[in-house]
């Protein structure tokens, strides 16, 4: 185990949870698995999370099913909502507990996305959040208009522009310009609302925007990318990273501290973003029980069928025939980049390579193809009795290797049920965890500064970079 | 005729730019969730079959020059109310179909089926330069766009059959591709590939209102005349299911309609849409629309003031209208489907 120096004694644990609805990782094959889609399982999930005092409810974006070999996936649950309708749905059953939108910045435009996350983030008192992602595939573009490829330097540039765009849209009311008093002779002041003009590489918009200001001011902005060039870019842009670095410490901790070295070099504190990353909690009731947990949610995730599909994406080539218990493939994989039509990890990556690594670990742990693709697809996250994993999250945040955790239930809608019921008391008992909310807004849970007013910034091309 | 259907438009705080002086609440709450949630569920304690909700990307051009979108709006209170249809404004000429698809699929859900949609056209240029695109010029254009749009959103709508997820255990499955379809729409400003993201959603189709040049694309088909013999004829020509829209001054408990628009009048004089006008007292309101169920299956009425008029439609027009049979509160539990008389539609992919 790692040195762990306590630098924030009174630091908390955040929780959000990440509704994930299409993956391998969420369990369908048990009876305790509901509907994908009914309103009444989103009903569940986000009851729960409220319950247990959780920062934020997430959901992922749709914009295409997933493929294999050109054909749809069958065996992943699939068929989800879009996010921020069914965000403003679950607003209006809920108080407290942030609602974050998965929304693409190359298949929006910023006139339209601003204002209807502005209507979610009014609708819900200010607690809306938007985990801005980018995409460069042609593949999710056949449904869209803009159709093919945006270029892979440009969708950087894009979100960037986009964001910027978003915001000064989110400026442009005046706080006041909305009168209370109806004796006025207008309602709204003409003269407070500033009209956005805004001329970019990417934009060439020009609007009257249609919405006041939040209580929160802006959506809460959240960033995902991992690349030197993401990780850039949410420093300059991002109030929240929803990280992939939550299964282990010193890597969590290098990222961390990575995150804060850029936020410093962009000009801002180094507290001023937070970090969750996406983990999975697995818990179980006594010591004695929980290895067996362990190996049921691990078979449940990975089905034969499923590590067939995952193993025969490394090969490149079909091998449902294959028996999922058997050894890996005795032949070589198809010397072809990765395909990227089912978004996953290994895009792009040698095959090859892949494969004589993976040939190493099952001779050395004496490994079938399924137990391949579980060691090296599993983002084990935490896995204990309440009170283990409750020690192990303070410890993390003690130490600045994260302010909290996004949790993806491997079932629903039951799976954050032990999270809350089980885990959220003992953090409480160590003193790290809310025990009622204090704040009304995504921003007030998160512990975030105000938005900087933009109020009278422009921009052009020359102004970007 | 089956089924009068009404409905009322709840965008702001009524038709008239003054109604906000008005209204129950100062113009900083107007926009709030619960300001939204009180008119809509006085719409449904009323007995209302549906409500809609105006949009534009650009402000209300009358009145406070604020708005949430409608889908929004319309989606926010779909877990809270229970009977009452749910019926957003989406323009068509700008907005990609396969997002507008996978929004009014969830609201649908959302609701228990209980969603619709107003396809509109974005005819102001200003629409454009809003969402950064090149303005779609002309009648022509805008109905081509207005048609491929909706031929897209329902093909999307179908492109899950209803039995698509099979959960079949043996083999690992969840989905059965075979019931899943691409619709590979190829138009002039757009293409879109499909299948939607979202499954099919509870009514199989949602409910479609448009206008008489969509008659071919539509459920329903929304009558704006200027009086009501014209919208007798349009109602009696059109060859499906129509609503006639009714901009409404009623007499209230404190002041009779005329009055009450002439106060209105001398703080921002309004000018009357293309709307059947009605102002006077709740019983001959009454007699109008039951009149005007003879001809059309429908009214959508546009309060003046919604915080007035929507209590006099309450208390004194709709009771009147269920009493004597001539409309009917929405069946708990169905969809909007059935409470405008419409069958649930078959697949268009579904192999029989």
């Amino acid at each position: 185990m790692s040195s762990s120096h306590v630098l924030r004694p009174d630091a908390h644990v955040h929780f959000g949870v990440f509704f994930q609805g299409v993956n391998h990782t969420t369990i369908w094959s048990d009876p305790a698995s509901g509907s994908q889609i009914d309103f009444e399982t989103f009903r569940h999930v986000v009851t729960k999370a409220e319950r247990g005092l959780f920062d934020a409810f997430f959901l992922g974006e749709g914009l295409r099913l997933r493929e294999q070999d050109g054909k749809i996936l069958e065996l992943d649950i699939a068929g989800r909502p879009d996010a921020i309708a069914q965000l403003s749905a679950l607003a209006g059953i809920t108080e407290r507990v942030g609602l974050v939108a998965t929304q693409n910045t190359t298949y929006n435009e910023p006139g339209d996305l601003a204002r209807r996350l502005a209507g979610l983030d009014i609708l819900s008192g200010g607690r809306a959040g938007w985990n801005a992602v980018t995409t460069d595939n042609a593949w999710t573009g056949e449904n869209f208009r803009r159709g093919g490829f945006l270029d892979h330097e440009l969708r950087y540039e894009r979100a960037g522009q986009f964001i910027r765009t978003a915001r000064a849209i989110w400026d442009s009311w005046g706080d006041d310009a909305i009168a209370s008093p109806t004796a006025g002779e207008f309602s709204s002041d003409p003269n407070a609302v500033r009209h956005v003009d805004r001329s970019t590489s990417q934009f060439d918009i020009s609007l009257d925007p249609t919405l006041p200001r939040s209580p929160q001011g802006h959506p809460v902005i959240f960033q995902a990318g991992d690349s030197p060039t993401g990780r850039d870019f949410a420093a300059a842009n991002a109030d929240v990273i929803f990280s992939r670095h939550g299964t282990h410490f010193d890597d969590a901790l290098t990222f961390a501290n990575d995150i804060r070295a850029r936020l410093l070099a962009a000009g801002r504190p180094a507290d001023d973003i937070r970090i969750l990353p996406g983990t999975q909690i697995v818990l179980a009731e006594k010591a004695s029980e929980v290895e067996e947990k362990r190996r049921w949610v691990l078979e449940g995730q990975y089905t034969g069928q499923t590590a067939l599909s995952l193993v025969g994406l490394v090969w490149g080539r079909d091998l449902s025939d294959r028996d999922p218990d058997g050894p890996l493939p005795e032949f070589d994989p198809v010397p072809a980049p990765i395909s990227a039509t089912r978004g996953a990890a290994r895009d792009g990556n040698d095959p090859i390579a892949i494969a004589k690594e993976w040939r190493a670990l099952a001779e050395a742990k004496n490994l079938s193809l399924r137990q391949v693709a579980i060691e090296t697809s599993a983002r084990s996250g935490f896995v204990g009795t309440p009170g283990q994993v409750a020690d192990e999250l303070a410890r993390w945040v003690h130490a600045g290797a994260t302010d909290g955790f996004n949790i993806s239930p491997y079932i629903v809608p039951g799976g954050l049920d032990e999270v809350v019921d089980w885990l959220v008391p003992e953090l409480q008992e160590r003193g790290v965890y809310r025990t009622e909310y204090a704040s009304t807004t995504l921003r007030g849970h998160l512990g975030l500064r105000a938005p900087l007013t933009r109020r009278h910034s422009t921009e052009t091309d020359s102004a970007t970079g | 005729m089956s089924v009068f259907a009404l409905a009322i438009e709840l965008d702001g705080e009524g038709s008239h730019p003054a109604a906000w002086r008005h209204a129950n609440r100062p113009p900083s709450e107007s926009l709030s969730g619960p300001a939204l949630l009180q008119k809509v569920r006085a719409a449904e304690n009323a007995g209302f079959t549906f409500t809609t909700f105006e949009d534009s990307i650009l402000p209300p051009q009358r009145g406070i020059r604020a708005r949430v979108d409608a889908v929004n709006r319309a989606c926010f209170v779909a877990a809270t109310t229970s009977t009452i249809g749910l019926v957003p404004v989406v323009e068509t000429t700008y907005a990609e179909p396969f997002h507008t698809s996978s929004q009014l699929a969830t609201l649908d859900y959302a609701s228990r089926g209980r969603g619709g949609w107003i396809a509109a056209r974005a005819s102001d240029p200003a629409a454009a330069r809003a969402w950064g695109r090149p303005v779609v010029a002309g009648q022509a254009d805008l109905d081509r766009e207005q048609r491929d749009s909706i031929t897209v959103v329902r093909e999307l709508w179908d492109s899950w059959e209803d039995d698509a997820v099979i959960r079949d255990y043996q083999s690992g499955r969840f989905l059965d591709r075979n019931k899943l379809h691409y619709v590979g729409f190829e138009g002039e400003s757009f293409a879109v590939k499909g299948p939607a993201i979202v499954p099919r959603p509870p009514q199989g189709q949602l409910v479609v209102l448009g206008a008489e040049a969509d008659r071919e694309q539509v459920d329903v088909v929304l009558v704006a005349e200027d009086d009501r013999d014209a919208a007798v004829d349009a109602a009696t020509r059109s060859r499906g299911l129509t609503a006639v829209e009714i901009d409404v001054t009623l007499d209230t408990p404190e002041a009779a309609a005329a009055d009450r628009l002439a106060a209105l009048n001398r703080h921002q004089p309004s000018t009357p849409g293309r709307r059947v006008q009605y102002i006077g007292t709740t019983s001959g309101f009454v007699e109008l629309l039951t009149e005007l169920a003879a001809y059309t299956d429908g009214v959508r009425l546009f309060p003046t003031v919604i915080d007035e008029d929507l209590p006099a439609l309450a208390r004194f027009v709709l009771p009147a209208l269920f009493k004597s049979g001539v409309a009917h509160r929405p069946v708990p539990g169905s969809s909007l489907r059935s409470n405008l008389g419409l069958a649930r539609p078959v697949n268009r992919y579904a192999k029989v």
